[in-house]
């Protein structure tokens, strides 16, 4: 009887006080990633969309619903990049924790810096719009670590007994991040103002951040596959501004991007937008390391300016 | 905002104070009251002066607080709102902000090709569809879509969802499609196809499909292999099929749902229906749908937008009671589809169903469909449809084509 208390005890002891690990869904690979970050083995997490993928069109997949069904909380990119896949999960998981609303359901979004938000006017003649501003934020490494801050204020208070332990991977996160930002400026100091070009709309916080000038895209608007005309007028504005870089997504076709290549002279480069975008890319500071390389790489190759 | 109407008020009675005090001078310097000497009013009157002095003065004072703090209060909300890291684009009116989600589909469909029956007329807004979708409170949401035919507004679906109930029941409360099959639960305009394949128009429902007034609780069934779904919904018994004579005779619907993923691109989906309930034909005769569905999709992750299979087929029995006792009828629909390019899609469907009430006449057919999206909000299609009907000597061959276009919220993508 007493051993079995005895052992009964010791199995209570060896369970960390705030119970089991806190299970998290995020909708991208760049959010769970985020969420490990700061919540190390005090959660365990899981991404929906995959980092190659376009994660305007996840497929709402009941395999989806039962990772939800489980979850305690939902991080969300927002700004209507998930609205086509999302909504339906949620509504499906049976999950009261994680609605829209709810303690559980986190938009990662509300504390970032949010670029393109429409201020005239818009209409579906410009495309696949986001009437909520550009949701590719989290390419930008200072959003990432609002994304971390906010990440960590959720679970700390979701799970206070761990508060400290979250706090300080926050910290050691937001040091590595600090150090990696120097790295990664030092980098591309010389290349400031360099023109590019993009496929989608995808870069416009990374472009920023990171001081490169977008002067046209290779999808006439976005959502709307490129067409001969832009592509023709697309391929003189590079030439007369003598674009040598063009960047794509890993998940768009490279034909046209190619034959614009061809053109101009232009590198296509396929940049990572996501973390798990290639197998190497295993964390949110390995993406911005792989891209930019790529990018210096290419920029030194082709002789840009 | 809502604060600034607070102080409004304060100001208001503020001011009017001070209107109402020059009225209550007047009607002393009006005359003396009777019974006073002209020196005791001569002092009352510079008395009242005074006071009226220094009230103006208080209230000017007052005033003057009242307007400094207003001011504050609005650069403190102005710098509020100049702090804010992304502040959400200001609706057009606090009255607006709760409006539900609103989108029209229209839906038109043109058709070319000698028919028997006449079959669908040559150009035909066949229907506008208007969606209505918000959160109704912390414990439901409600989705309303009216659809606006040539000669008919109907009510196509409204139901009001609970999607947290204890127990994990989803539940459904209003007019809704049945849960049987894959294609009864979708809209016209979410089909892969023009039309509604022959075993839809012969047995489950005709062109519209089986939809009643009702309730429906649906639950997963845990276990570690797949996603397993049971619903079951009570219905009033008043669609194609089923038809209640009193108000006991309810028509009952039962739908199991089995998903499993084959790896990230490849996922299999089985189902099984059952209906039950009066047909109406006489005072308890009844009808009882079967149905089971499989489908297998491929969808490569890296290429998603650009490619996708899909191959499905659905199989429907039903047992209609008569006067001269049951009539059993079968049929079903086989359908492959194609993603060759980012905006086209072909398809193939192949047709068999006997008739429900004359389960000797069987009809036969096949489509070939061709899909061009320019965009996710709108497609244009075209269907060859080639069938043999059980009573028309020769096969019918028709031409279908159809403009399909969205405005309005951004609805989910179907799976």
């Amino acid at each position: 009887m007493s051993l079995l208390s005895i052992a009964t005890l010791a199995l209570l002891a060896s369970v960390p006080p705030a119970g089991a690990a806190l299970n998290v869904v995020a909708s991208t690979e760049d959010l769970a990633d985020l969420t490990r970050q700061v919540g190390g083995d005090r959660v365990k997490v899981e991404s929906i969309s995959r980092g190659y993928q376009d994660p305007h069109y996840v497929e709402a997949k009941p395999s989806f619903i039962l990772k939800l069904a489980k979850a305690e909380l939902l991080v969300a990119v927002g700004r209507e990049l998930e609205i086509g896949w999302l909504p339906p999960l949620v509504q499906q998981s049976r999950n009261a924790r994680i609605q829209v609303g709810a303690d559980g359901y986190l938009d990662a979004s509300l504390t970032a810096r949010i670029l393109e938000i429409p201020t005239t006017q818009i209409t579906r003649a410009m495309g696949d719009v986001h009437p909520l501003g550009n949701p590719h934020y989290w390419l930008d490494p200072g959003n990432g670590r609002r994304v971390a801050k906010a990440i960590l204020d959720k679970l700390s208070r979701m799970a206070p007994a761990d508060a400290a332990y979250f706090a300080s991977r926050y910290a050691d996160f937001d040091r590595r991040l600090g150090e990696a930002e120097k790295r990664w400026d030092a980098l591309m100091a010389p290349y400031k103002g360099l023109k590019v070009v993009t496929y989608h709309r995808s870069w416009p916080n990374f472009t920023d951040r990171f001081g490169l000038d977008v002067i046209g895209y290779v999808e006439p608007r976005p959502g709307i596959p490129p067409s001969p005309g832009h592509t023709i007028d697309l391929i003189g504005e590079m030439k007369r501004q003598n674009v040598k870089i063009l960047l794509v997504e890993p998940y768009f076709d490279l034909k046209t991007p190619h034959s614009i290549g061809r053109e101009t002279g232009a590198r296509v480069l396929v940049m990572l937008p996501s973390v798990g975008g290639e197998k190497e890319i295993t964390d949110y500071i390995k993406l911005f390391d792989y891209d930019l390389g790529l990018l210096v790489a290419a920029i030194r190759e082709t002789g840009a300016k | 905002m809502r604060c600034c109407v607070c102080f409004v008020p304060g100001l208001f009675l503020a001011a009017s104070g001070v209107l109402a005090l020059p009225a209550a001078v007047t009607a002393a310097e009006q005359g003396p009251p009777v019974g006073t000497t002209a020196s005791s009013v001569g002092d009352e009157v510079g008395e009242l002066r005074r006071e009226l002095e220094s009230l103006r003065q208080d209230y000017a004072t007052r005033i003057a607080a009242l307007e400094a703090r207003l001011l504050a209060f609005e650069g403190a909300q102005a710098q509020a709102a100049a702090l804010a890291p992304s502040p959400a684009p200001q609706a057009a009116g606090a009255s607006k902000i709760f409006n539900p989600d609103i989108a029209a589909i229209g839906n038109f469909v043109g058709a070319a090709g000698q028919s028997p029956g006449g079959g669908e007329p040559s150009l035909n807004m066949q229907e506008a569809e208007l969606s209505f979708q918000a959160v109704v409170d912390p414990y439901a949401r409600a989705d309303f879509f009216v659809t606006l035919g040539p000669d008919e507004v109907a009510l196509e679906e409204g139901y009001i969802t609970f999607p947290t109930l204890p127990g994990g029941l989803l539940t459904k409360v209003g007019k809704m499609r049945d849960a049987f099959g894959k294609l009864n639960g979708q809209h016209a305009h979410t089909l892969p196809f023009i039309d509604r394949p022959l075993v839809t128009q012969n047995i489950t429902g005709g062109e519209d499909g089986l939809a009643d007034a009702g309730i429906s609780v649906a639950r997963l069934i845990p276990n570690s292999w797949l996603f397993l779904e049971a619903t079951g919904q009570v219905y009033q018994g008043n669609s194609e099929v089923f038809k209640a004579p009193t108000r006991g005779d309810l028509a009952y619907v039962g739908h199991l749902r089995a998903y499993r993923d084959l790896g990230e691109s490849t996922n299999v989906d089985l189902g099984g229906s059952i209906a039950y309930g009066h047909n109406g034909v006489t005072e308890d005769a009844t009808t009882r749908l079967l149905g089971v569905d499989a489908t297998l999709r491929w969808k490569p992750l890296r290429r998603s937008i650009y490619t996708h299979f899909l191959a499905r087929g659905e199989l429907a029995w039903s047992r209609t009671g008569t006067a001269d006792g049951p009539l059993d009828a079968v049929g079903g629909y086989g359908y492959l589809e194609y993603q060759f390019a980012r905006r086209f899609t072909a398809g193939l469907r192949y047709d068999n169903s006997e008739r429900a009430e004359a389960p000797g006449l069987r009809d036969k057919g096949g489509s070939f469909i061709l899909t061009f999206k320019p965009s996710e909000f709108s497609l244009v299609r075209a269907q060859y449809r080639r069938t043999s009907f059980a009573d028309v000597d020769s096969p019918v061959n028709e031409l279908l084509f159809q403009f399909l276009f969205a405005i309005g919220a951004h609805g989910a993508h179907p799976f």
